[in-house]
C-alpha cells in the first residue's frame, strides 16, 4: 500500500543522496512525446527509464521531453547526451530497450550503436 | 491511441507547448446516466475562434507551432465512434478547455487504462507545472494536487524517478479503490 507518508521517506533518500553526491549532474535523457511518439509508447518508455534510474540510483540524470522531431515512422525516440560525448539518438524503443539504454549507455558508458539513428 | 489516457497525455501535452502553467484534469464517470467526460483546462495561450473551429480537422494544420496535428482529431473521432462529442472552448490568452464525452458503456469506447502512468509522465515530463486531477465514479472521487505534493518533498523535484513511480503506484490503487476493488 502506498501511502501519502511515503513521500517524507522518499524526500529524506533523497536529501541524503544529493548530499553526497554534491549536486553532480551532466546526463540528459530526451524523450519524444508528440502524438506519434504517444501513440508508438513513450508513455511505457519513460517509466521503464525511470524505473532503471531509480533503481541504479541515477535520480541525478536529467530527463526531459520533447516535441515531435518529424521522425514519426521512428517513434518511439530517445536521446542521451552524456558530457563530453556526442549526443545519440536511438529510435523505434520499447521499454526493455530502454531500460538496457539506461544500464549500457548511462550506467556503464556504452552507447548501442545498433539502434542508434544519428550520433552528433 | 489504445487508452484514453494516452489521449489526455497527448492533450496535456499540447497545454504545456502552448505555455499552460496550470493544468486541470476531470473525469467524470456518471454511470447512472451512461457518460464518461474528460475535460482538461488550462491556463495556456488560447486559440482564437477560427482556430477552434479548425482544430480538429487534421488536413489545416499550423506545423510551424507544432500546436495542431492529429491529436485533436484522433479524440474527435473517437468522441463521436461512442455516441459523444468533443467540445472545445477558448481564447485568445485566456487558456483553453477541452471536454471529450463518450457514451460510457459503448461497445467501441477505448479504456481508460493506466491513468497512473499518464499522470506519473505528464508530471516527469513537467515538474514545474501545477496539476490538479479529479476523478469521480458516480458518488466517490479522488484527486490529486501537485502542490500537496510539493508540500511533502519539499525542495525535491517531482520529477525525482523514486517520486514519480510512487505517483504512479498510487494513483493506481487510489483509482482500484475507486472502482470498489482492494
Amino acid at each position: 500500500m502506498k501511502s501519502l507518508e511515503d513521500l517524507r521517506k522518499i524526500r529524506d533518500k533523497a536529501q541524503r543522496e544529493t548530499k553526497l553526491r554534491g549536486g553532480q549532474a551532466g546526463t540528459r535523457i530526451t524523450i519524444a512525446m508528440g502524438t506519434c511518439g504517444i501513440a508508438a509508447g513513450a508513455r511505457e518508455c519513460l517509466q521503464a527509464i525511470l524505473e532503471e534510474l531509480a533503481a541504479r540510483n541515477q535520480s541525478e540524470v536529467l530527463v526531459v521531453q520533447t516535441g515531435c522531431l518529424g521522425l514519426c515512422d521512428q517513434e518511439p525516440l530517445v536521446s542521451v547526451e552524456v558530457e563530453g560525448q556526442p549526443k545519440v539518438t536511438y529510435g523505434r524503443l520499447d521499454a526493455a530497450k530502454c531500460r538496457k539504454i539506461v544500464t549500457e549507455h548511462i550506467v556503464n558508458g556504452h552507447p548501442i550503436g545498433e539502434w542508434a539513428i544519428s550520433t552528433r | 491511441m489504445k487508452e484514453l489516457s494516452l489521449h489526455i497525455l497527448d492533450l496535456a501535452q499540447n497545454s504545456v507547448e502552448a505555455g499552460a502553467r496550470k493544468l486541470t484534469i476531470v473525469i467524470d464517470e456518471d454511470l447512472a446516466a451512461d457518460r464518461l467526460t474528460i475535460t482538461i483546462t488550462d491556463d495556456g495561450a488560447g486559440m482564437d475562434a477560427e482556430t477552434v473551429r479548425r482544430v480538429v480537422d487534421p488536413f489545416v494544420t499550423t506545423r510551424t507551432t507544432r500546436r495542431f496535428g492529429l491529436g485533436l482529431p484522433l479524440l474527435d473521432a473517437a468522441t463521436q465512434r461512442c455516441a459523444g462529442r468533443l467540445v472545445i472552448q477558448s481564447a485568445p490568452g485566456q487558456g483553453t478547455k477541452v471536454a471529450a464525452e463518450f457514451q460510457h458503456s459503448h461497445i467501441d469506447r477505448a479504456p481508460l487504462g493506466d491513468l497512473g502512468a499518464t499522470l506519473a509522465t505528464i508530471i516527469a515530463a513537467n515538474p514545474d507545472l501545477e496539476l490538479d486531477y479529479l476523478h469521480r465514479i458516480d458518488g466517490r472521487s479522488f484527486q490529486l494536487s501537485t502542490r500537496e505534493l510539493r508540500a511533502r518533498v519539499g525542495e525535491i523535484p517531482l520529477s525525482h524517478p523514486e517520486i514519480i513511480l510512487w505517483i504512479r503506484e498510487y494513483v493506481a490503487q487510489e483509482l482500484q479503490q475507486l472502482r470498489g476493488g482492494v
